[in-house]
């Protein structure tokens, strides 16, 4: 089982980082799903894994902590889920909006960015083609 | 227990919800409530050090749980500190924000305001390597908002990119965490801490690795090479005040680097000088990139941004020893940077304003209060360049003096002060281009004159403009207070220096708090109801 997780876990690494390093942002927002599900996996294999064991105390008389599983990486990729989903919602709208406004979905800044305009142009068309 | 400690968190996270929920159409009650929220959290900022000036670690627990297995805040010299430092420029900056006109370009500017000053001050304050993760994500989704503020194309894209940086840096986070918590098996940097002293030297190859992933999240925030080729577009994209107050955002990494490598891995522990082995060649080049940043880049906007990763550069090199005259050096310098990089995108957002939104350094006739800006843009750039008589300068003296007997002396010596030069002739280009020679070209005519452009009178408008991306300064709802701000800032660099001898001696004393890591364990761990 060790090994199945792990290779799992390093194949969905490895497919998000290769995504990521992509130039649209599509594949981006992709990359990066994928990444956070393999961290959430690992986040969760980081209290050793375990089979067929509760997180939370059950029944009464002597507890014997080998028969339960720990419960915090439980607890912490449970935020972690909840805040990458938030997170992935919000990375979506921003490219869409980048998309929207920018006309194109590529991810690196357009030439304007580091080009100096020339100084008529601006002058000429009123201030919507600058940045600030 | 002491409830003060929750506060800093606590008052803009009611203040925040609000403004959305109750007067998001009424932008003068915003700003009544922003302005009152800052305020508020300045006030309990300054309560909070007079408690943490005796030198004790306050700790809260939160629900009353004891301690590795509950979440704590914990309150030091420190974060004392950075939480007045936040307070006092979020406040200003926020000033700024509503004289330039700048929170009318878009929606809930001030809510945002508030729920990034609300990560940052639960960042300072946790002692939680979890919760600091929390905290690290909820000023990052208010920085998200801020960034793309006013929007456009530019703005967005730059977004776009700073995000998916910072994402990818959150999922390195919680690996780091995740490791880290399968060697030592907790989470509570105190605990952590002790665990880690505890552990055996020869099995470390593990811990060794969550450490640097660490390292490597912080250095994602605090922009060290060779991580910080996100910061110039998001800052030269981001509004002015924004950028200003991201000033503080980059220092959060610096705290966090500050916090995890004094506490949890000091030089003395099992993993050796791992960080000062890393992030001392690091420093010098970020420097050095910076530097010639300045010196290099052709937009105002951007000369700013450089300037700002030139002074982690110049932080990094000195906090890199983790040891007192190291840290006190480094924290002055903290504090320096952080007025006077945020004043400097204040007065390059004066700038651009008054030129109409164009923040190209190229020559154009001279702007409005070309006098006045050009004595700020000169204070600013001398306080940023560390030349006499701002705090820059006693900043990089403490700082050359405690690596004297540095092993790498000679080299971070001739850095630091080549570098220096670089920035001095770069910021001398921009000033000369932007007002001496401008000087020397006609108005042209129906340019910079027609109405749109000239500074508005009477009282301070409270309608949003959200249809143009860009500021002028015809959208200034009142430039004195944008000018007072900004002297605000500046204001803070000679008290500074004038009072180098009292605030040196205060950073000495946190100093030398960072380097005992028991006085942590102590009050964390022990001082608790049925502790060992």
């Amino acid at each position: 089982m060790e090994l199945l997780v792990a290779t799992a876990i390093g194949a969905c690494t490895a497919a998000g980082i290769y995504l990521i390093l992509r130039l649209r942002t599509f594949a981006v927002v992709l990359g990066m799903t994928m990444l956070t599900y393999a961290i959430n996996a690992f986040l969760f294999v980081s209290g050793r894994l375990v089979v067929n064991k509760p997180p939370i105390l059950h029944g009464h008389g002597e507890v014997h902590l080998a028969d339960y599983t720990d419960p915090l990486p439980q607890a912490l990729v449970l935020t972690a889920i909840v805040i990458s989903f938030g997170m992935t919602a919000v990375v979506v709208m921003m490219s869409l909006g980048a998309f929207i406004e920018g006309g194109d979905d590529r991810i690196n800044m357009p030439k304007d960015d580091r080009i100096m305009p020339p100084l008529k142009t601006i002058d000429d068309t009123k201030p919507e083609d600058e940045t600030a | 227990m002491n409830h003060w400690l929750t506060a800093p968190v606590l008052v803009p996270a009611l203040l925040g919800p609000l403004m959305i929920l109750w007067m998001r159409h009424d932008l003068l009650q915003q700003r009544v409530f922003g302005i009152i929220g800052s305020i508020l959290t300045l006030g309990v900022a300054l309560k909070l050090n007079a408690m943490a000036m005796g030198g004790e670690v306050i700790v809260y627990r939160l629900g009353n749980w004891s301690a590795p297995f509950g979440i704590v805040l914990m309150l030091d010299r420190l974060s004392a500190m950075m939480l007045l430092l936040t307070a006092l420029l979020a406040l200003v900056v926020q000033l700024y924000g509503i004289g330039s006109g700048w929170d009318r370009k878009g929606w809930h500017f001030h809510s945002l305001w508030m729920f990034q000053v609300m990560g940052l001050n639960g960042a300072f304050l946790t002692g939680d390597a979890f919760n600091l993760f929390v905290f690290f994500e909820v000023l990052l989704i208010a920085s998200y908002g801020l960034m793309i503020h006013g929007g456009g194309p530019m703005r967005l894209r730059a977004g776009v990119q700073y995000i998916n940086y910072n994402l990818a840096g959150s999922a390195l986070f919680l690996a780091a965490l995740g490791t880290l918590y399968a060697v030592t098996g907790t989470l509570n940097m105190a605990d952590m801490a002790e665990r880690v002293a505890m552990m055996p030297t020869e099995d470390t190859a593990l811990l060794r690795t969550g450490a640097v992933l660490l390292l490597l999240v912080f250095a994602i925030k605090a922009a060290i090479f060779p991580l910080h080729f996100w910061l110039p577009s998001t800052y030269a994209n981001a509004p002015g005040p924004v950028a200003a107050l991201f000033a503080i955002m980059s220092k959060v990494g610096v705290y966090a680097i500050i916090r995890f490598f004094t506490l949890v891995f000091p030089n003395d522990s099992v993993v050796e000088s791992i960080a000062t082995d890393l992030i001392l060649p690091a420093a010098l080049i970020t420097l050095t990139l910076g530097q010639i940043g300045v010196l290099g880049t052709r937009s105002l906007t951007r000369l700013a941004a450089y300037a700002s990763i030139a002074s982690i550069g110049t932080l990094m090199i000195v906090i890199a020893r983790f040891d007192g005259q190291g840290l006190t050096a480094g924290l002055y310098y903290l504090i320096h940077s952080t007025l006077a990089g945020a004043a400097l995108f204040l007065v390059v957002d004066l700038i651009a304003a008054r030129r109409g939104g164009d923040f190209w350094l190229r020559l154009r006739p001279a702007i409005l209060n070309t006098g006045l800006i050009s004595a700020l843009f000169f204070a600013t750039a001398i306080a940023v360049a560390g030349l006499p008589p701002l705090s820059g300068f006693f900043g990089k003296l403490m700082i050359l003096n405690a690596t004297q007997d540095d092993p790498w002396m000679a080299t971070i010596w001739t850095v630091i002060l080549a570098t220096s030069l670089i920035a001095i002739i770069g910021f001398a280009r921009a000033g000369s281009i932007l007002f001496w020679k401008s000087h020397e070209m006609d108005p042209e005519p129906g340019n910079d004159t027609d109405e749109g452009e000239r500074p508005r009178r009477g009282p301070i408008p409270t309608k949003l403009e959200t249809d143009e991306p860009i500021q002028d300064v015809g959208d200034s709802a009142s430039p004195a207070l944008a000018f007072v701000a900004t002297g605000t800032l500046l204001a803070g660099s000679v008290a500074l220096t004038l009072f180098a001898g009292p605030i040196t001696s205060y950073l000495q004393q946190t100093a030398d708090q960072l380097t005992q890591p028991e006085l942590y364990y102590e009050s964390v761990l022990r001082q608790q109801e049925g502790s060992r």
